[in-house]
């Protein structure tokens, strides 16, 4: 549990960090909270030979509210979101998910960056970014570039991000009014990643459906869309019928690793149950 | 103030036993200023790496240090070969069995301990670990104790593969590491032919691991001109460790100084002596310079110290009453790689020979057969007293599988089958003397403390809606417990005794020194040790200290395990408190004039009888002690020193409920209740006892919900870090309501017991009991821990309850 020897970076600035992601090259990893990569450090699974902390830079923390979207710096950490006053306004999905990332202490130190950029299939932050219709800014060396959280995550530990780029902020379209959201989460123990679980989004018009959005953790190798459950429920009422039939449609998209939480027929089954409930609570809190 | 509220004031003042004294140990801990071993830093130290190996059974064909050698920091590297001048590559286990401290040629386990390397810091240590380059040759592992003793089983242990006994009787193969029987095999056959009814239930305890907070470790620190060698270490029994290295190593005992610090929790883990201590030392007599050892949490949970996996059958017979007239058990015992089963030498079984139980069962016959195969050796007692765990969870499902039968209620079937009140000393067909108990009122005060004909309606009716999203279980558990090891006359380690010590020093002013054999990890020892003297010398307890664990200091004793400190050591304090009142009294007859036998005691003085004016208070004697106003003949000085041999174990006992709703859906299973009494006889510091409660039932909990080492088919580790090893937080942890009876134990100079281990023992087959009910109505008998929601999800799937 000792880590290989690396040398380690504080840049003051978004600027700074970049202009030393160049000079470093593919030795270099982003530090941003660290209780990913420190965990694999220490099993001496990842030996980065610089680790570029970004968390002296203050202007990758905050949330703000700008037009129509919520913007939040990539190091704002899990905790500030759980206490944001304007995201249980104004996102409370976020808020709620939140509570469901590992402990209070990985939150005090887990970031929001981090948690999107790490590309695990088990963090969290992956399924509420694409139920919550997120974009992230990406900053590197020739500027900025905005991409859609859909189609961000392209496989184990790979995303969109650059091994020149930063993630510097996280954009939320301010959701519909009414809108009903629920993350449920299946989990072992506090501190655990997720058995399964589902994030949703869900606007209603009287008794149907008028949009949703469902999003899977942890059940393949990147954080699943539900897309033909979201297709099957436009325009539907949330009845047992449509509740069972969107479950069987969520599930069908599961390829979960078998681990010590489940084999892959208990993974699945549980990805429907998550997203059965998700749905439930969702529906509850609409107003249509 | 009238005389009765100064008796209380004088008696209040002293903080003696009954109170709940806050714990004098806490005021460091609470502020993070104990010391534990990593806190232990001598100058010039070199830190030990352990290179482990990444098979579980492998042949080492060669092992190149060179690059290690070269990396910074790195002093050296030490293997097998380095230790064999000295004879320490192989190390007698508690099991009578050896175990090698650096893998001799072949490697049996994953993660067995291949080579140490010393560097100047642990980061240096664990680069140069990297780069110690090993060349295995994989053999194929043995996973499955079933699969051991099969005619074309890999040999595992060649080293022994022609011995015809490892400490315990013959082998019948080379996997084979003993076979261990109790009872009257005949009588116990015969009770079954004839029985009216008789269950049989196949019943794993898996194997799980302590893991305490902290994770072994030490610093040795070699004196070469003096010879004088220092070992700091996590050890739950430093005395007997120092025996050990004495043996070990050749340096006379007197030169060897065990120091064991604070300790962060041990629950059985830190009674053996584990290899990464024995390199330690050898290297710092060979360097001249201290060297640590630290285990990692994975090394913890990996490599030392594993509890249970003992695969278990029970059978009863019975009347079609239900009451039972034979019981046979009998375990398949999977100690892993070496034996280095801790037990008292005549038990290689440990104390499994209690599984009769709460009950009169006239017929018994037990049996285990210890196998070897490719995972790390062992077992410890976790948190229990010696396979008792394991012997009880038998009993306790098997009384409910036997309910099941015979459509009886779960309480009526221990009903029937107790033993009463009224035939203690009561022996048992294992031959046990359980000295004391009263069974049926603790089980009634429980059922009326909860309600148990309301639940069983409420669950009757729960069975009766299909649309029930949750199914509702009712576990009970009736255990008798069997701690305080042990009179001489049976229990013995290496040769020693498990008597236990105390000794007590007086100062002049009435402050006291004691000093014990034991070593707390947590048990609260400053305290109730100060509380049993003060109540036996009238001298306040919070100016008694109370100090264990450094063999220089303490006089000998076995240490702390399997709930043996109150009920051996907790004796030799008040016997030994008992032998400087006895001199006290006689220093008081001598000032007030009288003689002893006017002469009675009140708290905190002897007065004269019919004349209470007249008195000496003890602190008044404390000092007078140390004058020359004294009898005649009389040396000056108020100490004393015990050894206690116990007559007998003693029997803690108690009545548990439980009540959980399980998930159907996601097969999550929520404790909705739990209730649990206890008998511990005398209770010293209630609120220590409770303590206790609370944690012993909270690794109860642990056990019986997610705690399980599982392995792959080639005996790779599959969970061995705290992500995957279960520890309940405070959020996962159920609420406990806590009851007592009291029940003294007659042979006990205080009347008190054991307790530690009860909640354990006595829980998890309580909570097993629980999760089966829910499943019972539907012909379910038994479902093996751990009940994760995965599992009881799949018992749920195989049902189809689950089916929306």
């Amino acid at each position: 549990m000792i880590p290989a020897g690396f040398d380690y970076h504080a840049p003051r600035s978004v600027a700074d960090a970049v202009k030393l992601l160049g000079e470093l090259g593919p030795e270099a990893k982003l530090l941003a909270g660290g209780h990913s990569l420190l965990p694999m450090m220490k099993l001496r699974f990842a030996e980065p030979g610089h680790l570029v902390d970004l968390g002296r830079i203050a202007e990758l923390r905050g949330i703000s509210e700008a037009g129509k979207e919520i913007r939040i710096g990539a190091m704002t950490t899990e905790h500030e979101l759980l206490r944001s006053k304007l995201l249980a306004e104004k996102v409370p999905l976020l808020v709620e998910g939140a509570g469901w990332i590992a402990d209070p202490q990985v939150r005090y130190k887990g970031t929001i960056g981090g948690d999107i950029s790490h590309g695990d299939p088990a963090n969290d932050q992956p399924a509420l970014m694409l139920a919550l219709e997120a974009s992230f800014v990406l900053t590197g060396p020739k500027g900025e570039r905005v991409v859609k959280a859909d189609g961000y995550f392209l496989g184990l530990y790979s995303t969109q991000l650059a091994e020149d780029e930063i993630l510097t902020q996280i954009r939320i379209p301010l959701p519909a009014p009414g809108s009903g959201w629920s993350y449920q989460k299946l989990k072992r123990k506090t501190g655990d990643f997720a058995t399964a679980a589902t994030a949703v989004m869900l606007q209603m018009k009287g008794k149907s459906v008028a949009s949703v959005a469902i999003a899977l953790t942890n059940a393949g190798p990147t954080v699943l869309k539900a897309r033909d459950a979201e297709a099957y429920l436009k325009g539907k009422a949330i009845d047992d019928a449509s509740l069972n039939e969107a479950a069987r449609l969520a599930m069908k998209i599961c390829q979960p690793t078998p681990d010590q939480r489940g084999d892959a027929e208990y993974k699945v089954a549980m990805c429907g149950e998550m997203t059965r409930r998700a749905l439930q609570a969702a529906h509850a809190r609409a107003k249509g | 103030m009238s005389q009765t509220a100064e008796l209380k004031e004088r008696e209040d003042k002293l903080q003696g036993m009954g109170t709940s004294l806050l714990r004098k140990e806490d005021a460091k801990f609470i502020r993070g200023q104990g010391s534990y071993i990593d806190d232990i830093k001598l100058p010039g130290m070199l830190f030990g790496a352990v290179v482990r190996s990444p098979y579980a059974h492998a042949r080492i064909k060669g092992i190149d240090k060179a690059k290690a050698l070269a990396c910074p920091g790195v002093v050296a590297v030490l293997t097998a070969d380095d230790l064999k001048p000295v004879n320490l590559h192989w190390m007698p286990t508690l099991g009578g069995d050896v175990q090698a401290v650096l893998a001799d040629k072949k490697v049996c386990f994953q993660y067995q301990e291949v080579a140490m390397v010393l560097a100047s810091d642990r980061y240096a240590a664990y680069d140069g670990a990297a780069l110690v380059e090993v060349d295995y040759e994989e053999l194929p592992a043995i996973v499955d104790p079933k699969k051991s003793m099969a005619p074309d089983a890999p040999i595992i242990r060649e080293d022994i593969q022609d011995k015809k006994e490892v400490g315990h009787g013959p082998r019948t193969h080379p996997n084979h590491i003993f076979t261990w029987e109790a009872g009257d095999k005949a009588a116990a056959d015969a009770a079954f032919k004839t029985a009216e009814i008789t269950v049989r239930e196949e019943m794993l305890n898996p194997r799980v691991h302590p893991c305490p907070l902290e994770t072994c470790g030490c610093v040795a620190s070699f004196d070469k001109p003096t010879g004088y060698l220092t070992v700091y270490m996590t050890s739950q029994a430093p005395h007997l460790v120092r025996t050990v290295l004495a043996m070990l190593s050749g340096i006379a005992e007197s030169k060897i100084r065990v120091i064991g610090g604070d300790i962060g929790g041990g629950f059985g883990n830190k009674v053996p002596v584990y290899p990464g201590y024995v390199v330690a030392i050898v290297a710092s007599i060979v360097t001249g310079v201290p060297i640590k050892w630290i285990e990692s949490r994975i090394d913890n949970i990996s490599t030392t110290g594993f509890a249970r996996d003992y695969h278990g059958v029970g059978e009863l017979a019975a009347d079609k009453d239900g009451r039972i007239k034979g019981l046979r058990f009998s375990a398949l015992a999977d100690h892993g790689a070496f034996n280095s089963h801790v037990s008292a030498t005549k038990f290689p079984a440990g104390l499994f020979s209690i599984c009769t139980g709460s009950y009169a069962i006239p017929n018994a016959y037990a049996r285990v057969d210890a196998v070897y195969t490719n995972k790390a050796p062992g077992g410890v007692a976790y948190r229990c007293s010696l396979r008792v765990t394991e012997a009880i969870y038998l009993i306790e499902r098997m009384m409910d599988v036997l309910a099941l039968k015979l459509g009886l209620d779960k309480a009526e079937i221990r009903r029937r089958n107790f033993v009463r009140s009224d035939q203690f000393p009561y022996t048992t067909s294992l031959g046990w003397t359980l000295d004391s108990g009263a069974y049926h009122p603790a089980l009634e005060k429980v059922l009326k403390a909860v309600g148990y004909e309301g639940l069983r309606k409420e669950q009757a009716a729960k069975r009766a809606d299909p649309k029930s999203p949750t199914l509702m279980g009712i576990g009970i558990s009736t255990f008798t417990e069997i701690v305080g090891a042990g009179p001489t006359k049976v229990c013995d380690i290496l040769g020693v005794g498990l008597f236990d010590s105390c000794e007590i020093r007086i100062h002049p002013t009435g402050g006291v020194i004691a000093r014990l054999g034991t070593m707390s990890q947590g048990q609260g020892h400053a305290t109730t040790y100060a509380q049993i003297i003060a109540t036996e010398l009238g001298l306040p307890a919070a100016d008694i200290v109370v100090e264990e664990g450094d063999t220089d200091k303490s006089p000998y004793g076995a240490g702390t395990w399997g709930s043996r400190s109150t009920p051996v050591s907790g004796a030799a304090t008040a016997m030994a408190a008992r032998k400087i009142k006895d001199k006290a009294k006689k220093i008081a007859a001598h000032l007030l004039e009288v003689s002893e036998g006017d002469l009675e005691w009140e708290i905190d003085r002897f007065k004269v009888k019919g004349n209470p004016s007249q008195a000496k208070t003890m602190k008044e004697i404390c000092m007078v002690a140390h004058t020359g106003n004294l009898p005649a003949g009389m040396e000056q000085g108020l100490n004393a020193v015990t050894y206690y041999d116990p007559p007998n174990l003693t029997f803690p006992f108690g009545a548990y409920l439980c009540v959980v709703d399980v998930d159907k859906f996601t097969g999550e299973v929520k404790v909705r209740r739990f209730y649990a009494l206890d008998d511990c006889g005398t209770r010293i510091n209630p609120m220590v006892i409770e303590g206790q409660i609370h944690g012993g039932l909270t690794e109860a909990f642990a056990v019986a919900m997610g705690q399980q080492i599982p392995f792959d088919e080639n005996g790779n580790h599959l969970g061995n870090s705290l992500m995957d090893y279960f520890l309940p937080t405070a959020v996962e942890t159920p609420k406990w309501e806590t009851d007592h009876t009291v029940t003294l134990c007659p042979h006990h100079p205080l009347g008190a017991k054991g307790v530690a281990e009860s909640p354990h023992v006595g829980g998890i087959p309580c909570f097993s009991n629980a999760v089966i009910d829910a499943f019972a109505h539907l012909g379910v008998t038994h479902m093996d821990m751990p009940h994760s929601a995965w599992r009881v999800w799949q018992q749920c799937n195989t049902l189809g309850v689950n089916k929306r």
